[in-house]
């Protein structure tokens, strides 16, 4: 398989602030990849050095091979969906869509007007005046018709509705689909994209925690409740990662269980349930607070 | 579509319960990966990994160019194979739930046989 984006030993620092430090993966092509992790995780500035807006400050990165920095024929296999992107001053929708075709080589116009009549955007209306939401829906229509090899959103969908978001997802399934490409999704509403994501990788203060393909990660917890006692007596010889109590009842989440394992948790009067990519996520890479999993 | 297990073994499942119920008869088209992919909002790469391993067990073909078949028999299998897995799922727990409500073996059986049509 071909790798499209690769880092090695990639650090990025401000000052004293590491941002991203010493981070190596490799993301296989053709695939829809979630870079997950909290608000300041280094997130963002881990993509502009994807995508040659930063300069690293030691380490390397590449795209198809080639180092992204000042270089066109990098820059037009990628395409970039920032959170808040900047447009000129008296810029109206429809320039938006007029322009994008010099930057994306693969610029599907058809496709982008139709998704502009499905986002319900107004083409003379100026960017400058558009809600959080609509804004976020131009970025979305560039990314998903820019057809760009390695399609970047970075929190694609800020003010947007439960509905549009959907519309989103529908769209970005679909259309990769009929033209995969490597597509990464920088996002914190994780079990909003667990289903569509193929890998993941979790930033926290700017180094990589985990790195697997989601089918992996789902795989490999479960939660077992029931009566604490017999929770407890389930649970003994097993590495706990997170404990609950409640009255009588407890919640234990633990490594995959086998078939035998599961037997035993039923016939014992617990009950084997699943738990969310965020709840894993959360678990594994240890630091997130209570905060991000009520969210 | 979420029970905890990887979603391809999920798909993989939700395809085996609709050859048992007769959804995808025998020699019957099954609609494409990325007719599943959509339906279910799931990765087209898990749709497809759900489906190979249904090809593996022999129970899904693939005609190149044209789609994929449910294969002759598939059913019947899927029958048998549930059939023995059957006291593991199910029987166990609903004596473990009976168990937890205080119902004795001959007092289940007697709700069986008071919820079976003869």
């Amino acid at each position: 398989m071909t790798l499209t984006v690769e880092a090695h030993g990639l650090t990025k620092r401000y000052g004293s602030l590491r941002a991203v430090n010493d981070v190596s993966f490799a993301i296989p092509g053709g695939s829809i990849v979630g870079l997950l992790g909290r608000n300041g995780a280094g997130k963002t500035t881990l993509m502009q050095l994807i995508t040659g807006q930063e300069l690293a400050t030691s380490g390397t990165v590449s795209v198809f091979g080639e180092n992204p920095v000042e270089n066109p024929r990098a820059m037009s296999t990628l395409c970039f969906v920032k959170e808040a992107q900047k447009y000129p001053e008296d810029f109206r929708v429809r320039h938006v869509m007029a322009v994008a075709p010099r930057f994306f080589p693969n610029w599907d116009a058809a496709y982008a007007e139709q998704l502009v009549d499905e986002f319900r955007l107004s083409r003379k209306q100026r960017i400058k005046k558009l809600s959080r939401g609509q804004l976020s829906s131009v970025g979305i229509i560039v990314g998903l018709a820019s057809r760009a090899p390695v399609t970047i959103f970075d929190e694609p969908y800020l003010g947007l509705d439960a509905i549009a978001r959907q519309n989103f997802y529908d769209h970005l399934l679909a259309d990769y689909s009929e033209n995969p490409r490597t597509i990464i999704l920088s996002t914190h509403l994780i079990d909003e994209v667990a289903n569509l994501l193929e890998h993941a990788i979790v930033i926290d203060d700017g180094r990589i925690v985990l790195d697997a393909p989601v089918d992996e990660l789902r795989a490999s917890a479960v939660t077992v409740s029931g009566p604490s006692g017999a929770v407890e007596a389930f649970t003994a010889d097993r590495e706990v990662m997170h404990h609950q109590t409640l009255g009588g009842l407890a919640t234990a989440t633990v490594a995959a269980l086998s078939e035998r394992d599961r037997a035993a948790a039923a016939s014992a009067g617990l009950e084997v349930g699943p738990v969310s990519l965020q709840q894993l996520i959360i678990r594994r890479s240890g630091g997130w607070t209570t905060e991000e999993e009520s969210a | 579509m979420d029970d905890g297990r990887p979603i391809f073994l999920q798909l993989a499942e939700h395809i085996e319960d609709g050859i048992i119920d007769g959804s995808y008869p025998d020699e019957g088209q099954l609609p494409s990966i990325n007719d599943f992919a959509a339906f279910h909002r799931i990765n087209p790469a898990t749709a497809l990994k759900g489906i190979q391993r249904l090809v593996d067990a022999g129970l899904v073909y693939k005609r190149r160019g044209v789609g994929m078949f449910v294969s002759a028999g598939a059913r019947e299998r899927l029958l048998a194979a549930r059939r023995e897995r059957f006291a593991k799922t199910h029987v166990a727990p609903l004596l473990a739930e009976a168990r937890t409500l205080g119902l004795s073996t001959t007092e289940l059986i007697d709700l069986i046989r008071k919820d079976t049509p003869s």
